[in-house]
């Protein structure tokens, strides 16, 4: 079950382990990827902070870490092939895997339907 | 009290082509525009460079400049006045490129100039267009009617299948050459055919009454290898070639030497030939091309992925406070497969190889100084 942020991250969990990346409607307002800029493995982030940097072909956007967490791991594939994230936003072009800090702050993410209602 | 409310965006005569096409409209100078279709901006700017592409620029300003008098020398004369062009030897059925110069020696707009053979016909930036015509009339309108074009829409046609795709509609064109212009039948509407464009590509802009655009439009897109490019696409594309935005390359703090456009000051306006000088800021250019300028602009290739865009100030050095200059434009080089930006560096870190830091999120990224363009251009000049 995947949870989210109001500012288009998507969470999935397993144990204290956070799997991270951007929502389907992100991906597509963005448009085509060309850079990906991941948290360095052992980086500890308070919840909102900067995690990740996407730039399509016209701008540059902010992912935030959607928990506080330790990054225990980065997609290395999507440094290589930006596109992925496009293609597979909540597949293969995950960015970044997170240990969660305080297991109480899942409780501030949106569930699906909340997700979908602002997602337009 | 109330919030004022925005004004609506106008509309090209190919907004609902747009539409229907599924583009993502963005606003632009004004006008509601196509920025990518679905395919996306990366599909887009490599189908042009392969195939061919298909603009709706009808949002610039297309005016025509007649003399009063009738005859052609007088309105160039006066067109003359206002920029270091040779526009009394633009031969007919000629299009050159032209800057409206300041005082101060300034870039006002940059622009295009065809010689209709009963006027001169200018296309010029949107967002510059009723600054520009308000411009020419100021100072031309004594010898010159200015005439706006309302009802017309400017198609762009960019790529190596370009002329294919244009010559099953009118063959003529196959015998222009780059910057060669015509006077055309298109689905019986008489218009104007520049072989010219925005891309590094061959290509054609054609400026067609805006009620048969959208016909010309479909007819086009019928033909597999052309289509639909948003603007996205428009900018990357003409960064790899090199191009100037004015705007964000080019504008009033930036001289034609600096942003390394000596070659549209033309011979006959320089020191010591037959009409040199006469335009605005010429002492200013006229010295600079004989003493140099301070700065230049420059290609910057970025060592690694992340792109490097226009804002971003550069250094010599990972450390050093002072900066020597700053990118005004930059991206994804698309047909490149990595980014590329230009900016304006002084003089002394200008030359091409040189190592400079540009200064992205708070990171000083190496980027090398190179030529322009980055990719081989493909005008058809023979």
């Amino acid at each position: 079950m995947l949870r989210y942020t109001k500012d288009h991250e998507w969470l999935r969990l397993d144990g204290d382990v956070a799997t991270v990346g951007i929502t389907p409607f992100a991906q597509e307002k963005l448009g085509d990827l060309v850079f990906v800029e991941l948290p360095g493995v052992g980086a500890k982030l308070a919840r909102a902070a900067v995690a990740a940097t996407v730039e399509s072909v016209k701008a540059a956007a902010e992912v935030y870490a959607p928990v506080s967490g330790e990054i225990v791991a980065v997609n290395e594939k999507v440094v290589d092939e930006p596109g992925l994230v496009n293609a597979a936003p909540i597949g293969d072009g995950w960015l970044f895997k997170m240990k969660l800090a305080d297991m109480a702050e899942l409780d501030g993410l949106l569930d699906e339907e909340a997700y979908q209602a602002i997602a337009k | 009290m109330a919030e004022p409310t925005a004004s609506a965006l106008k509309h090209t005569p190919l907004y609902d082509l747009h539409v229907g096409l599924g583009a993502r409209m963005v606003p632009f100078a004004g006008y509601d525009m196509p920025v990518q279709y679905p395919a996306g901006i990366i599909k887009e700017h490599l189908h042009t460079r392969a195939a061919a592409g298909l603009f709706d620029v009808s949002h610039m300003g297309q005016l025509d400049v007649r003399p009063r008098s009738g005859r052609l020398d007088d309105a160039a004369g006066a067109l003359e006045a206002l920029m270091p062009a040779d526009i009394l030897g633009l031969r007919r059925g000629r299009q050159r490129y032209a800057l409206f110069t300041t005082a101060d020696g300034g870039v006002l707009d940059d622009l295009m100039v065809s010689n209709l053979g009963d006027r001169f016909r200018l296309v010029v930036n949107a967002a510059c267009k009723d600054g520009d015509e308000a411009h020419l009339r100021a100072h031309l309108s004594e010898q010159c009617f200015i005439e706006p074009l309302r009802d017309h829409a400017l198609i762009a046609l960019q790529g190596p299948k370009a002329e294919a795709a244009l010559a099953a509609f009118a063959p003529e064109i196959r015998s222009m050459r780059f910057m060669d212009v015509r006077t055309l039948s298109l689905f019986g509407d008489p218009c104007i055919v520049s072989r010219s464009g925005y891309t590094g590509e061959d290509g054609f802009e054609i400026s067609i009454r805006a009620g048969k655009a959208e016909e010309l439009c479909r007819a086009l897109l019928t033909d597999q290898t052309v289509a639909p490019i948003g603007l996205g696409a428009r900018d990357s594309l003409r960064l790899e070639a090199g191009l100037c935005l004015y705007g964000s390359d080019l504008d009033r703090t930036t001289t034609p030497v600096e942003a390394a456009l000596e070659w549209a000051i033309a011979g006959p306006r320089r020191a010591g030939a037959p009409r040199a000088g006469g335009f605005p800021g010429a002492e200013a250019i006229l010295t600079q091309i004989a003493r140099g300028a301070s700065r230049r602009r420059v290609g910057l290739e970025p060592e690694g992925r992340a792109p490097v865009r226009g804002g971003a100030p550069l250094f010599c050095g990972e450390t050093d406070s002072a900066s020597v200059g700053a990118v005004t434009s930059g991206g994804l080089g698309v047909s490149l497969g990595a980014p590329g930006a230009m900016g304006y560096v002084r003089i002394g870190s200008a030359r091409p190889g040189a190592r400079l830091f540009a200064e992205v999120r708070g990171k000083r990224l190496p980027v090398r100084v190179c030529q322009l363009p980055f990719v081989t251009l493909h005008y058809r000049r023979t």
